[in-house]
């Protein structure tokens, strides 16, 4: 039996559809069979990150509406033998698709698939009921601002309200520089706040930009982003996996700070 | 200590952390319009037992406000209820 993960943030921008990219992926690497699925119906963006935009025949409301068996609406990514993606319908809107009926489709690819990953849109309206209808468990993307996280507080008490089982925390972004200088929350910080469990920090890094660019998900190569995303794929799957250490760069100096910032 | 609060004041990501400690309050407090409706009825009820009271003008909400402890702010109801004719009690 499969599981079913949604990727959610409530706040927009916050890495959601790069982190269920990458998580994907990161899985599909560590032999899981996985299907992601994006729920984000007229602005479908996972198919880009994931670089599949020219492969796409029918979408998520095509199967919904019976207009095709699921088979033919799965994309296999050639790259990854075990990864799959439904794609979201670009022309369509979010009363498309109800949350009975996600609830059913999630259940229906569970037999097949080891990991079902929903990509949600931003919000709290009908999109996210939809992709949270199904799921078993939850992972909050946040980044280290103010904005984000009460966002993602607002996010972790629906779903609690939602009675959804298990909800873990990425605090995505993070720039160890400005944590080290106080001018950004630290990991620890969002964690105090929203105390809800982490389960991976992902750093601001470059190359997601340029991993975005080709279309080439980052997760398992050997920058920071890549490691940290590999990281949280194999607590996914019940590693215990220590955390990285993001302030390699860090001297005498740093230490100094940190002892100030335990006073 | 005092040193050490002297970085602390100044540190942007303390500012933040302690801005949204404030305001995440009231947000989690936030009651659904149906019970606060509810509750409104309920105190509409209760009070016009004693005396008559002006219920158009009755407003009730949730506030912050110090409290007494080290907390800091905690939520509050507030209830505002004129009172149309104290001297005449509802038998």
């Amino acid at each position: 039996m499969g599981e079913v993960i949604v990727i959610t943030s409530g706040k927009g921008g916050v890495g959601k559809t790069t982190t269920t990219a990458n998580v994907g992926t990161g899985l599909a690497k560590l032999n899981k069979k996985v299907v992601l699925i994006d729920t984000d119906i007229g602005l479908r963006n996972l198919d880009v990150v994931l670089g599949l935009e020219n492969r796409i025949v029918y979408n998520l409301v095509d199967v919904v509406e019976g207009n095709c068996r699921i088979k033919q609406a799965l994309i296999k990514d050639k790259r990854y033998p075990n990864l799959y993606l439904l794609p979201s319908a670009q022309t369509r809107d979010k009363t498309s698709v109800s949350p009975e009926q996600m609830k059913k489709l999630a259940n229906d690819l569970r037999d097949e698939f080891d990991y079902i990953l929903m990509d949600c849109p931003a919000g709290i309206e009908q999109g996210f009921k939809n992709a949270i209808a199904g799921a078993d468990s939850a992972l909050v993307v946040t980044t280290p601002e103010v904005s984000a996280v009460r966002d993602a507080d607002r996010i972790i008490g629906l779903l609690e309200a939602n009675e959804m089982k298990k909800t873990h925390l990425i605090v995505n972004r993070l720039r160890t520089d400005m944590v080290k200088r106080g001018d950004m929350m630290s990991a620890a910080d969002v964690v105090e706040i929203l105390a809800v469990e982490l389960i991976g920090i992902v750093p601001d890094d470059e190359n997601i930009v340029v991993s975005t660019n080709q279309g080439e998900p980052l997760v398992g190569n050997e920058t920071l982003a890549g490691q940290a995303y590999m990281n949280i794929c194999r607590r996914v799957i019940g590693e215990d996996v220590p955390y990285l250490d993001l302030n390699n760069k860090g001297g005498l100096m740093s230490k100094l700070s940190n002892l100030f910032k335990k006073n | 200590m005092v040193f050490a609060d002297f970085f602390k004041k100044k540190s942007s990501g303390n500012v933040a952390k302690d801005r949204l400690k404030l305001v995440l309050v009231s947000d989690r407090a936030n009651c659904s319009p149906e019970i606060m409706e509810q509750i409104k009825n309920d105190i509409i009820n209760v009070i016009s037992k004693y005396v008559e009271i002006d219920v158009e003008g009755l407003d009730i909400k949730i506030t912050q406000t110090e409290s007494e402890g080290n907390n800091g702010s905690v939520p509050a109801l507030y209830a505002n209820i004129p009172i149309r004719d104290l001297r005449n009690p509802k038998e």
